[in-house]
C-alpha cells in the first residue's frame, strides 16, 4: 500500500484534468486514493446506515420489553395462538436465503457472473417464500379477530375452553392486553417484512444488473452493501421469532 | 506490498490512502456453510428449549441463542471479523448506544410506579 503513495502523486492541486486520473479502474471514483479506500468508505457509509435502522427497530424492542413485563399472562397467551412450526421454518428459510445471499457475494468477488445470478435468485426464492409464509400467518389471525382493531376478539381469551386451547381464561382486563401483544406483533414483523419487500425489489434490479455483467469484473460493492442490508433484515427476525413465538410455549405444568 | 505480509488492522497514520489498513478479505462458501449449518442447529435449539420449563431461564436462554446467531451473523456473513478497526469500532458502538437508550428508558418507566406494581 506504501507503493500508491509514491506511484500516485497528489495532483489533487493542479488544475490540469489530465493529471487528476489515477484509477485505473472504471469503477473506482476519482475522489477515492485506492480501492481499498472507496470499499472501506463505501461499507463505513452503509453500517452507518444500519445502525439508523437499529435504533428504528430498536424503539419497537424496547415497546416489546416494557408491555411484556407489564402484561406478561396476556403476551403469554396470546403468543400462544402463533404457530411455532411457521414461525420456526420461516426462520430457516430466512437463513437459508442469507446463506444465499453470503455465497453470491463470494460469487462477486471470485468474478463468476452465473453463480452470482444463481445465488441472487435463491435469495430471491427464499425472500419471497418467507412473506407467503408470513401471508398465511396474517391471514389465520384475520380469521381468528386476532387483528387490533374494530374488529378485535377476547373471546378465545376470556373463555379458551368454548374454542377447545388448553389455557388459562384471563380476566377481563388482562384480556383487553392481548390486543397490545397483536399490535406489537403486526408493527414488528409488518415493518420486518417492508424491509423484506423492499429487500426483494432491490433483487430484482440487482439480479438484472448481476446479468448484465456488472458486477463480475471487480466491482462488488452493491452486492456487498446489499448482502449487508439482507442480512441485517435477517439479525431482526433472529430476535422476533424467539420473542414473539416461543414467550410461554411449556404452560401446562 | 511487503506491507500485506504483516497486516495488521491498527490504524497507520503515516500511510496517507489507507491508514486503516483495509484489506479486502474473501470469506469462502466452505466458511459460509459451517454458519449456516450453526445457525439452523441453534434454531433447533432455541425452539427445543422453549418447550421446556426453566422458569426465569427460558427468556434468558433464547436472548442468549438469538444474540450469538446474531454475533456469527455480523462476524462472518456480514464480515465484521475481517473490517478495518474504525468500521468495528462503528458497529460496536451503534449497539452500545441502543444499550444504553434501552437502560436510560426502562429505568424511567420502572421508577415511575416505583411500588406500585
Amino acid at each position: 500500500m506504501d507503493s500508491a503513495i509514491a506511484t500516485h502523486p497528489h495532483t489533487h492541486e493542479t488544475a490540469v484534468h489530465a493529471d487528476h486520473e489515477h484509477a485505473s479502474l472504471p469503477q473506482h471514483r476519482h475522489h477515492f486514493e485506492t480501492e481499498e479506500q472507496q470499499r472501506e468508505a463505501g461499507s463505513f457509509g452503509m453500517w452507518l446506515f444500519l445502525l439508523t435502522e437499529i435504533m428504528f427497530f430498536g424503539g419497537m424492542f424496547f415497546a416489546y420489553l416494557l408491555y411484556r413485563n407489564w402484561y406478561y399472562p396476556a403476551f403469554a397467551v396470546a403468543s400462544n395462538q402463533l404457530s411455532v412450526p411457521l414461525g420456526a421454518a420461516n426462520t430457516a428459510i430466512l437463513i437459508t436465503s442469507g446463506f444465499c445471499m453470503a455465497v453470491g457475494v463470494w460469487a462477486a468477488e471470485v468474478r463468476r457472473r452465473k453463480m452470482l445470478v444463481l445465488m441472487l435468485v435463491l435469495t430471491t426464492v427464499f425472500g419471497i417464500a418467507f412473506i407467503g409464509v408470513k401471508a398465511d400467518e396474517y391471514h389465520e389471525k384475520y380469521e381468528m379477530h386476532h387483528i387490533p382493531g374494530a374488529d378485535f376478539s377476547v373471546a378465545q381469551f376470556v373463555n379458551p375452553a368454548a374454542y377447545g386451547i388448553k389455557e388459562e381464561p384471563l380476566n377481563p382486563d388482562m384480556a383487553q392486553k392481548t390486543e397490545i401483544y397483536f399490535f406489537l406483533y403486526f408493527a414488528m414483523t409488518g415493518m420486518h417484512a417492508v424491509h423484506m419487500i423492499i429487500g426483494i425489489v432491490l433483487l430484482f434490479w440487482l439480479t438484472h444488473r448481476a446479468w448484465r455483467g456488472d458486477f463480475s469484473s471487480g466491482y462488488v460493492a452493491p452486492i456487498e452493501n446489499f448482502g449487508l442490508y439482507w442480512h441485517f433484515v435477517d439479525i431482526v427476525w433472529l430476535f422476533l421469532f424467539p420473542l414473539l413465538y416461543l414467550i410461554n410455549r411449556h404452560p401446562l405444568h | 506490498m511487503a506491507h500485506e505480509a504483516i497486516h495488521t488492522d491498527a490504524n497507520d497514520a503515516s500511510n496517507v490512502t489507507n491508514p486503516e489498513h483495509a484489506q479486502h478479505h474473501i470469506v469462502t462458501p466452505l466458511q459460509y456453510s459451517f454458519v449456516f449449518i450453526t445457525l439452523l442447529v441453534f434454531t433447533a435449539i432455541t425452539v427445543f428449549a422453549a418447550y421446556l420449563d426453566l422458569h426465569w431461564a427460558n427468556p434468558v436462554i433464547a436472548l442468549a441463542i438469538a444474540s450469538f446467531k446474531a454475533v456469527i451473523v455480523i462476524l462472518f456473513f456480514m464480515h465484521a471479523a475481517y473490517q478495518s478497526r474504525l468500521i468495528k469500532m462503528t458497529i460496536g458502538a451503534g449497539f452500545f448506544m441502543f444499550l444504553v437508550l434501552v437502560t436510560m428508558t426502562m429505568s424511567d418507566y420502572i421508577s415511575r410506579a416505583w411500588g406500585l406494581w
